[in-house]
């Protein structure tokens, strides 16, 4: 995905000088063509998140449309009151992309987790959070970021995964993507477990339930909206993500369902309020926290007493 | 400008942040009064601005990093034109746009919201980085408290600013030598000041921060310096030009009360 997002941005850099790169020694090798081509528009700031923050608010407030990029848990927690003043408060035109978004850096261990960042980034006002759910949507959202006004937390995961888009899909930040309609059951996702939940989509078919499938790639602000539709539509409604179950997407959704008077089923599958006891590579951490697309089909199937 | 002029510009705002801060009943008086020369030097003698048109692109830039001590900054920017001088007293109230630490969207020619220490030499960098990329002949200057650079990131921040030989940055340190709690000294050890701006690389000036003659010339000064940043360390005394004010912590963050103020305008005069 962070490829994918890098090389969409090299291209609009071609055309607009105003784009300026940021990294706090990260990236290594995935800036090099970047900084070739716009040399004066790329800067490593070194190890250094909260003074990048800044510089690129002062980039920013020069008229200047920057790319800050780091790990997702350094990006977003060593320099959040930076992000709070310099780029919220000030509402300015900076775009973080986050990596390792969720439990990509899974062997790295819990400093480098990302599961926590959409609720803190979610609280901020002025801030426009999304979350690509495979590389297809990262160049969708690449190229939508670029026109966007006022800061962006964009949560990337790391290149693999399969593709659920088969071409690039026409998204637009606020708007969430109907992949795929079925009757009377929702699924919502965003970010990286998007193929996970066409997964869960898949074996509930073959099960004959079923569902809608909605790419949730921007989490705030919500598209309240569709979320409007689904209730009428919808018997049970889940959200799917890649995050604690506090604060994220399912908790976005929650508030919005109820205040919209939903009285349906509504499951939340996300990871646990708690640092967890595991360490290993992200396949492992999923099967451990029952994130896997069959775990999930069995979760649902039991809440729906199809079993 | 003249040196008599200018003097009498620093007596006429000392005064305007007593009556504001009087009026408003809390505020910053203490590091508000030691800075006045410095920033009266750059508004009225040094620094190219129009007040009349605080986006003009060529203007030099001043970014408050210790944001406390915006009652300065709005006496100021009030005295040159930016809003009419009768905001001031409305300083700290409800819907006035001078709030307790300033908002770059609120008032005309603040041009960083602060008030979190730490942060505005980085954004002094960002500015400086531009300027230099669109080739433009702006000057950035970034006025930091002593206790303020006990943060981590002011440090971060030297440290790009000498390694991208942003020579059209100035920052300028009040060492008044007090913070919240107390003498810097005492709190957190920053001797050997001086030195350590050297050792990240900057061109370091010493002055007394109180003298307008020292302030001009250090500022005539920082301008011929090529290919690195420049660091104005002056030497000033907290509270300056209130007697029951000056060198006391305590008159960091307090308001003077009523019959203090009408004292302090007294000495003022
Ligand atoms: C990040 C942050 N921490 C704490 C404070 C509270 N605070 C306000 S002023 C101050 C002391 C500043 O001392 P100094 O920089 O020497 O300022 P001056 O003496 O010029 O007033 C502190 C700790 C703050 N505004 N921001
Ligand atoms: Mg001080």
């Amino acid at each position: 995905m962070r490829t994918t997002f890098i090389k969409t941005l090299e291209k609009v850099a071609a055309r607009d000088d105003s784009i300026f790169l940021l990294t706090a020694d990260l990236g290594f090798k995935l800036f090099d063509r970047f900084r070739d081509a716009y040399s004066e528009r790329f800067i490593n700031v070194g190890v250094a998140e909260a003074n990048m923050i800044g510089i690129a608010a002062g980039l920013a407030l020069s008229g200047k449309n920057v790319y800050c990029y780091s790990i997702a848990p350094f990006l977003t927690m060593r320099c959040l009151e930076q992000i709070r003043i310099d780029l919220c408060y000030q509402n300015l035109n900076v775009k973080l992309l986050g990596i390792g978004g969720g439990l990509v850096y899974g062997l790295e261990g819990t400093t480098h987790h990302a599961v926590e960042d959409l609720a803190i980034m979610r609280s901020l006002p002025n801030m426009t959070v999304v979350a690509p759910g495979d590389k297809r949507e990262a160049e969708a959202l690449a190229n939508e970021s670029v026109r966007y006004q006022g800061p962006i937390y964009i949560r990337l995961s790391k290149e693999g995964g399969i593709q659920v888009h088969k071409t690039t899909p026409g998204l637009k930040i606020g708007k969430g993507f109907i992949v795929k309609e079925g009757a009377g059951l929702t699924i919502i996702t965003a970010g990286n477990l998007l193929f996970t939940s066409k997964s869960v989509s898949d074996i509930l078919e073959s099960k004959n339930v079923k569902t809608t499938l909605i790419s949730m790639h921007t989490i705030k602000p919500l598209d309240i909206k569709l979320l409007e539709r689904c209730l009428k539509t919808s018997k049970a409604i889940f959200t799917i993500e890649e995050h604690s179950i506090v604060g994220g997407l399912g908790s976005a959704v929650a508030e919005v369902l109820l205040e919209l008077g939903y009285k349906g089923i509504f499951r939340r599958f996300g990871l646990p309020d708690r640092y967890g006891p595991y360490i290993g590579k992200t396949e492992y951490l999923r099967k451990k926290y029952r994130l896997t697309p069959k775990a999930i089909a069995n979760s649902i199937l039991r809440v729906l007493n199809y079993k | 400008m003249n040196i008599e002029e200018l003097k009498k510009i620093c007596l006429e705002v000392r005064k305007d942040i007593i009556r504001m801060l009087g009026e408003a009943g809390s505020g910053h008086p203490g590091g508000s009064l030691s800075a006045v020369e410095l920033v009266v030097a750059l508004y009225f003698s040094v620094m190219r601005h129009r007040a009349k048109e605080p986006d003009w692109e060529e203007r030099d830039r001043f970014i408050l990093s210790k944001g406390h001590c915006c009652p300065l900054l709005y006496a100021v920017l009030a005295k040159c034109g930016y809003f009419p001088a009768e905001k001031l007293l409305t300083l700290r109230k409800l819907k006035s746009p001078l709030q307790g630490h300033p908002h770059n969207l609120e008032v005309p020619g603040i041009e960083a919201s602060t008030g979190s220490l730490g942060q505005g030499l980085s954004i002094a960098n960002g500015i400086a980085l531009a300027g230099k990329l669109d080739k433009k002949n702006y000057r950035v200057y970034c006025l930091l408290g002593d206790g303020e650079t006990d943060e981590g990131q002011v440090w971060e921040a030297a440290m790009t600013a000498n390694h991208y030989h942003l020579d059209n940055l100035c920052a300028i340190v009040d060492r008044n030598r007090l913070q919240i709690d107390g003498n810097t000294e005492e709190i957190k050890q920053l001797e050997p000041y001086a030195e350590k701006w050297k050792a990240f690389g900057w061109y370091v000036i010493e002055i007394k921060g109180n003298k307008i003659e020292e302030v001009l010339s250090a500022y005539n000064e920082v301008k011929k310096v090529e290919g690195r940043p420049s660091v104005i360390v002056a030497h000033t005394v907290k509270g300056k030009g209130v007697s029951f004010m000056e060198n006391i912590a305590e008159w960091h963050g307090k308001a003077p009360k009523k019959e203090e103020t009408e004292k302090a305008l007294e000495e003022l005069k």
